[in-house]
């Protein structure tokens, strides 16, 4: 089959099965701490298996240097998996039909300062996408720009301006229309709003939201500010070292999260009350040095509720009827 | 004991631009005791930072900087020297940045650092600021402080960097700290360590601190006092829980709409905006700089706009005489 009729073949149950599907991907990259010392493995994702279903919105969270990145770039075919595959309805997608997924998954980033080039107008900024895949000619270009102006609520007259010319919201505007005029169904957004300010980065959830429901997009949604997720976010990922180590929708992993560290989070959100002072999350200070991974449970060492078991022994893989949780603590007892 | 450390009385820093002067802070004031927290909260070139850098007397020289008052524990700071500052900073009054490495010197060890922060300032030998700088660095949460003191900056992941640049800024007991966004860079996790760090070790050392941020969260959890600023000008300044549970310009109030909050806002429902974008402040600046973003301005506020005062150190800058209540 060739890339093409890979991208056009949209399954008629597409409503059930996932859009898009991770199976047991792991990343692992070679790096070097010294100069003088060999090249060490660092498992920057760990076996991950996601399922998004169309129109779902998947929060994904977790600290700096989890891997969420990483998984971003993996499903926007920009690195290959070490191992496991990227499903799209249910169709592996091969090394191969990589380009295939950048006609349906298009990356929003987070600094609208440096995901533009500074030296092309808008216009041309907001057009690369299709020319790069040789998507219609200059006429119809002009017109998918300027309709993904509308949509993105920029005015017409930005068209020959430059990035530098524009706001920060703006210029995530202009990111949101060249994401958008490949007319993709999933988009991937890494902490799109982290670089706004709060008065523009409600405006760009705002479009989000209402894109999502227009087009019927699919989000990933990344991003360090969870009263953000929980806000936007139909389901939520908490990443770990590499793993998942739950996942629920997100009203109900917001109303009880059951892994420990999807606590220490929760409780670290500072909800604007000046009756309340900033909580103790309880955390200890390191995130692990991903080189050299804890034992048994990644978490173990930051772990309130850890148990012996947990710093020789792996977390069994909990699975409940709407997400799962890996962590000791869950797992069945033993008969 | 009520005298304030800090009394800022009119501020104004211009900018000398090719297109024209840049009005970037318009006579600001606030004043703030030992043992007080005030953030400074606003749109990003608001000022903040260079509110921040008047009063270490850190601005670049090019910028004209003007007050009727610039007091720091009874010094006119308008009137001190280059090298009387230098003497001033780090010593009695310090500043964390956002970015540690704009502080950090990479070709040097934390330990050489730390020590030579105490030793610039106090008539201490090698092994008392040593012993110092361990203390230190227990006191921000690092654990195995001594192995750390011959580690270089890089060897340190961020949350830990931002640890070091506290105790640094702690090693002479300032009696003023100013930390401009000093979590904004850190995962929600480690800034909370930090934050709580930082309001632990004001009270104990009972420091006057001012905290610039953008986080309203921040904000509502460490603050006593609360500026607002918007393009130059305080809009609206007030205790902590006047500011969120009064607000009553219409700035704070767009500001506190914008959130979502969980458990408050709806997920998915639209949350509340301020459209449009600061206006430019090169030139002439009349009237309320918010006006075109205002959704209740009215022609009277391109000219003066009359400073409203509500109940004990509650003022805001607006013509209307705005009811109190949360926002909706
Ligand atoms: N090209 C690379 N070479 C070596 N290591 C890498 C590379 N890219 C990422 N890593 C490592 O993989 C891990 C995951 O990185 P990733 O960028 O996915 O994190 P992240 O969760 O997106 O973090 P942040 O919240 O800071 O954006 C980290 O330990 C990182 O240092
Ligand atoms: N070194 C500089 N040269 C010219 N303009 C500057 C400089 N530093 C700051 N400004 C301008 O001064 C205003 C206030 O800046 P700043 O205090 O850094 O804002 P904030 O910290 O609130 O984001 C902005 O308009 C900014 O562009
Ligand atoms: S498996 Fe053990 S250490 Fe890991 S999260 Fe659960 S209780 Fe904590
Ligand atoms: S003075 Fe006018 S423009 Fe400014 S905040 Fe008040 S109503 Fe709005
Ligand atoms: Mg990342
Ligand atoms: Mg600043």
């Amino acid at each position: 089959m060739s890339p093409t009729t890979t991208a056009e073949a949209v399954a008629p149950e597409a409503g059930t099965a996932p859009v898009l599907e991770l199976a047991g991907v792991t990343k692992t990259y070679r790096v070097k701490q010294g100069m003088f010392s060999a090249a060490k493995p660092l498992n920057a994702l760990g076996g991950v298996s996601l399922k998004i279903h169309r129109k779902d919105v998947l929060g994904l969270v977790g600290e700096s240097g989890c891997g969420k990145s990483t998984l971003a770039k993996i499903l926007l075919g920009l690195e290959a998996p070490t191992s496991g595959q990227v499903l799209i309805d249910g169709r592996e997608v091969t090394a191969r039909e990589r380009t295939v997924l950048a006609r349906r998954i298009q990356p929003i980033f987070q600094d609208p300062y440096s995901s533009l080039n500074p030296r092309k107008c808008i216009e041309d900024i907001i057009a690369l996408p299709l020319v790069v895949h040789k998507i219609g000619d200059s006429a119809s270009r002009a017109k998918s720009v300027a309709r993904m102006l509308d949509l993105v609520g920029l005015p017409q007259r930005v068209l020959r301006g430059y990035p530098n010319q524009l706001s920060g919201g703006q210029r995530q505007r202009v990111a949101i229309a060249r994401a958008l005029v490949m007319n993709p169904e999933i988009v991937i957004c890494d902490e799109p709003t982290s670089a706004l300010d709060v008065s523009v980065q409600s405006q760009i959830l705002n479009l989000l939201g209402d894109l999502r429901e227009e087009l019927g997009l699919t989000y990933l949604f990344i991003s360090h500010n969870l009263a953000v997720v929980e806000h936007l976010a139909t389901r939520v990922a908490v990443m770990y070292l590499g793993k998942i180590v739950e996942e629920a929708p997100a009203s109900e992993l917001f109303a009880g999260p059951r892994h420990p560290y999807t606590k220490a989070l929760l409780e670290s959100v500072l909800t604007p009350d000046p009756n309340l002072s900033v909580p103790d999350t309880h955390l200890g200070a390191a995130y692990p040095n991903p080189i050299d991974p804890p034992s048994g449970c990644h978490f173990h060492p930051r772990c309130a509720k850890v148990m012996d078991i947990c710093k020789t022994t792996p977390p069994p893989h909990v699975a409940g009827p709407q997400g799962h949780v890996d962590c000791h603590l869950h797992a069945a007892p033993a008969r | 004991m009520s005298e304030p450390v800090l009394k800022v009385d009119n501020l104004t820093i211009d900018i000398p631009m090719a297109q024209g002067t840049l009005h970037a802070v318009r006579g600001i004031d606030f004043e703030l005791k030992r043992g007080e927290t005030l953030c400074i909260v606003g749109e990003s070139g608001s000022g903040k930072s260079l509110t921040s850098l008047a009063i270490m007397g850190l601005l670049s020289k090019k910028m004209r900087c003007n007050a009727a008052r610039l007091d720091f524990s009874g010094i006119d700071l308008r009137k001190q020297s280059p090298r009387a500052m230098r003497a001033l900073r780090g010593d009695r009054m310090a500043m964390i940045f956002q970015e540690p490495m704009t502080s950090l010197n990479p070709a040097y060890t934390i330990g050489d650092q730390l020590m030579e922060a105490l030793q610039l300032h106090r008539p201490v030998g090698r092994a008392e600021a040593r012993a110092r700088a361990i203390e230190l660095l227990g006191k921000v949460g690092i654990t195995a402080a001594e192995s750390r003191l011959s580690q270089y900056p890089h060897q340190l992941s961020g949350g830990l960097r931002q640890r070091v640049m506290i105790a640094m800024a702690l090693m002479c007991e300032p009696e003023l700290i100013i930390a401009d966004e000093p979590t904004t860079a850190l995962d929600v996790t480690i800034q909370a360590q930090i934050l709580r760090l930082l309001a632990d070790l004001q009270r104990e050392m009972n420091m006057a601190m001012i905290l610039v941020t953008h986080d309203l969260g921040v904000v509502a959890r460490i603050a006593d006092k609360v500026v607002v600023m918007y393009a130059g000008e305080v809009v609206e300044k007030g205790s902590a829980r006047e500011i969120f549970e009064n607000p009553r310009h219409p700035y704070t109030r767009g500001l506190l709409r914008c959130i979502p909050v969980p458990g408050k806002t709806k997920p998915g429902e639209h949350l509340g905006s301020i459209p449009g974008i600061v206006p430019s402040l090169i030139g002439k600046v009349e009237g309320c700089a918010f006006r075109s973003r205002c959704d209740v301005a009215e022609a009277a506020c391109a000219s003066d706009v009359p400073v409203r005062r509500t109940g004990e150190d509650h003022m805001y800058r607006c013509i209307h005489e705005v009811q109190a209540g949360a926002p909706s």
